[in-house]
């Protein structure tokens, strides 16, 4: 599975499976991801979405096959990516202010220095500017909104210069003005170069707007442009549901009703599959 | 007031007790953020079955003690790691044990000259100069260790697995973390006593956590609080007679109850003073008249 917009390869995944001691999530999974690119990762709950990404950043154990950033294997060593966890795991309690969370994406620049340097401190105000939250630096993270919130973590991954921004889930549990904000934001970003990785689960707000799209259920069911591969038959196998797609001024919507498919149906769509790749 | 400082064991041991005071709420602001203050509670216990067992075998009680607690602390690391065992059952079952250990020497050597109450419940009396010697050297080691590892630690601590995704060392700053921890556990023992450590521990850092909302202030804020519960509880103990270990834990659950008092009340006065400026802010409108 390829992505073609681009030409040089900046992830490539070689017949990978991932996931967890007692649980592999991931099977065989063969994706190439070129520089400059803008890609979705679309798939139910438990369908490897997040462990895909953190199998990128070298943080689940890979069981076979290779993880290569900018044609170099990953084994042994992290690649400098910029990562934005899905806000639901953060301890919003945590003692620390929002320039304080921006500051740790330069951790490792200086570890053994407690201080970090007055450059350091210039590029985490000029990111924050352009993420428009520098008023908000000394504030603690609790008393922001759900979009701020979102920045200022998009700010720590943007503060070492990443030419890979992988996140997971930025548009989960936020309003439909913080949403179109967040994806104006990450298409910006892409525009200047910046390859975007992203995780959603909402197919209609924000897969059907991204330029590629990747369908998991613990393995890649398809991938491509979202108007060639949001089908009925795709989103069944992805979803194990049936998820009708309608077309509106030559974009497909998705009815996001699903029925769970009886097992005839299953017999039905798996022939379907079949005879489309034979 | 000053009658204390006339004894040469009360100026030694407030000395320890402010030392350990300010160790205690410095290593615990780690603890309380990573909600481990189980362990606290749990490595005191495995650190006296250590100190027994160093005093049979004649190893040094330090090095002993702290050896065991630390190998405890990892013990109780990779047993949550590889297993489908919870880290507070991981510590309910290897520090009790531990303990266990401890208390069943004792109870079949009975020629025992030292006394383990003191252990148990902190004895101002007992400490030494040794024990003030190897205070110093663990206070200058963890504020050495925390001081250069302050961002690892900071971010580890905040988001351990996206630290681990820009390179932080995870699993090395937790096995740091176990060592310092049993240091500063084993040259507590004497002033704090076994079973009161983790109060001590704790409460420094959650009443630092009542007052502020930054890192940086809530480390400065809870080793000085720690400190100063060291000294108010071993100062109260010379007049109202009691281990030393339960007077700093009371000093110090009397501050958390105080402070507590104190930012209840004044979140719910700010509160009203916001809700009173906004209803000032709006203006009247007229809600018509209804025939």
């Amino acid at each position: 599975m390829q992505n073609t917009e681009h030409k040089n390869p900046i992830v490539e995944l070689r017949g990978v499976s991932s996931g967890y001691p007692e649980n592999v999530v991931l099977s065989d999974i063969s994706l190439t991801i070129n520089q400059g690119a803008f890609v979705g990762l679309l798939g139910p709950s438990g369908s490897g979405k997040s462990t895909l990404l953190r199998t990128i950043l070298g943080t689940v154990p890979i069981f076979r096959g290779e993880v290569l950033i900018d044609g170099k294997t990953i084994n042994g060593k992290r690649p400098r990516l910029g990562y934005v966890p899905q806000l639901e795991t953060i301890d919003w309690n945590f003692p620390v202010t929002v320039q304080e969370v921006v500051m740790m994406g330069r951790t490792m620049n200086n570890p053994l220095f407690p201080w970090y340097k007055t450059e350091e401190k210039s590029r985490a105000l000029e990111i924050m500017e352009r993420l428009e939250i520098s008023s908000l630096a000394n504030h603690h993270i609790r008393a922001l909104s759900g979009g701020q919130q979102q920045r200022v973590f998009l700010a720590r991954a943007l503060i070492s210069n990443p030419r890979i921004l992988l996140l997971d889930e930025p548009t989960s549990g936020v309003d439909i003005r913080t949403r179109h904000e967040v994806i104006h934001l990450l298409q910006e970003l892409n525009d200047q170069g910046v390859t975007i990785i992203m995780t959603t689960h909402e197919i209609n707000a924000v897969a059907l707007h991204l330029p590629w799209l990747v369908c998991l259920n613990g393995e890649i069911v398809d991938s491509g442009k979202p108007q060639d591969i949001i089908t009925t038959e795709t989103l069944s196998r992805t979803y194990g549901a049936d998820m009708p797609v309608i077309q509106h001024d030559g974009m497909p919507i998705v009815v996001e009703t699903p029925r769970p498919r009886d097992h005839q149906d299953t017999l039905d769509s798996s022939d379907a599959h079949e005879s489309t790749h034979a | 007031m000053l009658e204390p400082f006339q004894y040469e064991f009360f100026v030694r041991g407030f000395i320890c007790a402010a030392l350990v005071g300010a160790l205690c709420g410095l290593i615990g602001v780690y603890i309380v953020l990573r909600r481990m203050a189980y362990i606290g509670h749990g490595l005191s216990h495995a650190v006296f079955g250590g100190a027994v067992v160093s005093y049979v075998m004649s190893i040094n009680f330090f090095l002993g003690a702290s050896i065991w607690g630390f190998l405890s602390a990892l013990l109780i690391t990779f047993t949550t790691r590889k297993n489908k065992i919870g880290t507070d059952a991981a510590i309910g079952i290897i520090t009790t044990a531990s303990f266990a250990l401890g208390v069943a020497i004792i109870s079949r050597f009975k020629s025992f000259t030292r006394s383990f109450d003191a252990a148990l419940f902190g004895n101002i009396l007992g400490v030494t100069e040794t024990d003030l010697l190897a205070i110093i050297i663990v206070v200058i080691f963890v504020g050495a260790v925390v001081f250069l590892g302050y961002k690892l630690f900071l971010f580890a601590t905040f988001d351990p697995e996206v630290a681990q995704s820009y390179g932080v060392p995870t699993a090395w700053m937790d096995t740091l973390f176990s060592l310092i921890l049993a240091a500063t556990i084993v040259v507590s023992i004497q002033v704090l006593g076994v079973t009161l450590i983790s109060a001590a521990i704790v409460i420094p850092p959650i009443v630092a956590r009542l007052l502020v909302d930054n890192f940086k202030l809530m480390i400065i804020l809870s080793t000085l609080l720690g400190s100063f519960c060291g000294i108010g509880g071993i100062y109260a103990s010379y007049y109202i007679d009691v281990s030393s270990g339960a007077s700093v834990v009371l000093f110090s659950a009397l501050i958390f109850i105080l402070v507590l008092g104190y930012t209840s009340v004044s979140g719910r006065l700010k509160v009203r003073r916001t809700v009173t400026s906004h209803e000032r802010r709006r203006i009247p409108q007229d809600s018509g008249t209804f025939d």
